[in-house]
């Protein structure tokens, strides 16, 4: 019952060809990763990565207490941080539901020359965390009643200052 | 190398005899049909109507009871469908190229179920249907590859050939698998990265991923289903006339 030698070089054959063709995607596509990115990350913007005047996505975190509304129009200015850089954004139109604070954004826009990002398009950037509401007011009560002085902030709106959040 | 790492065991190459295949096939379908249905109901009611809505998103989270289930078969049916087709050109088993001709239209009805839930449930959580990310580019890549695959299998009437073909396609077509599953890791996406991994716990109370298990468990079952019902079926019209079924009581009905 040993396996044919036959169908062993098949079985060899298969494997090769599965890895040459592994290996020319993943070379195409290491060499694509700018192009395959979503947006450009705020540091990446900082170090100058990020073209001025060309259409592109920044993303990032909304920092807390950033957010500013005009009061005539729809105008909001927020900055958008991976907490090691900031970029401020521009925004005039109608938020997404999920859009606040402390949450992941991805924004469409072009940068000005003072560095501002002019966003025309904003998409709210939902985490893989899943929470029920009752489990988020406990904690921030908790939280209010310095029960849980440990807690962080993060955990009770369930955002991670991560990389993992900031993806 | 020894021997002992070549050799395969007795029921892999009783499962490539069409007979074998059909008898024991035929009996586990019952079995299938009943846990893919008690699954699936548990599941989506526990899920759509008794599972704690999100704290941001309210209640259209609960697609993820259809996308995720839908989205992981997608996957699994293409491996599933190479796996065979390696199989079928290295041990020259016919039923291995019909598992695999199973194999394309219920993956491609998962992936597709995917790419429209997903679509339904971005507009509200995202605020756009469709966005040209990783995950998502990838995601259709792979309903373009079964399509490919499909019309491959169809192209040629030479059933050997076109296993032959058909399973290239789909073995060469894996390297997609994998970055689908890793896109939301090596690259900048609006898609979340996995809530569930096998190291971590998940990210969601048990209220919210058991109902999730239970369709995804359900979501298999109805694989395994369709496989047998289909590969069954195509060994009915290859084996037409051959002695053994001609006298199988499903013929004779004794």
């Amino acid at each position: 019952m040993a396996m044919h030698p036959k169908r062993r070089n098949k079985l060899i054959l298969i494997l090769g060809l599965l890895l040459g063709v592994g290996v020319i995607v993943g070379l195409v596509l290491y060499a694509l990763s700018q192009n395959i990115n979503l947006f450009f990350s705020p540091t990446e913007m900082a170090q100058g990565k990020a073209p001025a005047h060309q259409r592109l996505r920044a993303g990032g975190m909304v920092r807390e207490g950033s957010l500013v509304r005009a009061s005539d129009s729809l105008t909001v200015q927020f900055v958008i941080t991976d907490f090691a850089e900031d970029v401020k954004v521009e925004y005039t139109g109608i938020l997404p539901d999920l859009f606040r604070e402390g949450q992941g954004i991805v924004a469409q826009g072009k940068l000005n020359d003072e560095g501002v990002f002019l966003a025309d398009e904003v998409l709210a950037k939902h985490d893989e965390k899943y929470m029920p509401p009752e489990v988020t007011q406990a904690l921030s009560d908790a939280q209010a009643a310095s029960l849980v002085p440990t807690l962080s902030k993060d955990q009770t709106t369930g955002v991670e200052p991560s990389n993992e959040a900031l993806k | 190398m020894t021997q002992s790492i070549w050799r395969m065991p007795r029921w892999f190459h009783q499962m490539g005899s069409p007979k074998w295949f059909y008898d024991f096939g035929g009996s586990l379908q019952p079995w299938f049909a009943i846990a893919a249905f008690a699954l699936l109901t548990w599941g989506m009611v526990w899920g759509l109507a008794f599972a704690p809505a999100d704290y941001q998103q309210g209640n259209s989270f609960r697609i993820m009871y259809v996308h995720v289930p839908a989205a992981l078969l997608s996957q699994s049916v293409f491996l599933g469908m190479a796996v065979a087709g390696a199989v079928g050109i290295i041990w020259k088993i016919k039923v291995a190229f019909m598992v695999a001709r199973s194999c394309i239209a219920i993956g491609a009805t998962f992936t597709a179920i995917a790419l429209l839930t997903g679509a339904i449930w971005g507009k509200p959580t995202w605020g756009a249907y469709w966005v040209w990310d990783a995950r998502l580019t990838s995601t259709l890549v792979l309903l373009f590859l079964y399509a490919g695959v499909m019309a491959l299998n169809q192209a040629i009437t030479d059933r050997q050939i076109a296993g032959k073909a058909t399973a290239i396609l789909a073995i060469v077509g894996t390297i997609n698998i994998p970055i689908i599953k890793y896109s939301v890791e090596w690259w900048n996406t609006l898609h979340q990265s996995s809530s569930f991994t096998l190291t971590a716990k998940p990210s969601m109370p048990a209220d919210m991923y058991l109902p999730l298990l239970l369709t995804v468990l359900g979501s298999y079952c109805v694989f395994v289903l369709v496989i047998l019902i289909r590969t069954r079926a195509q060994i009915l019209q290859t084996q037409s006339g051959a002695n053994w079924l001609m006298q199988h009581r499903d013929i004779t009905g004794a």
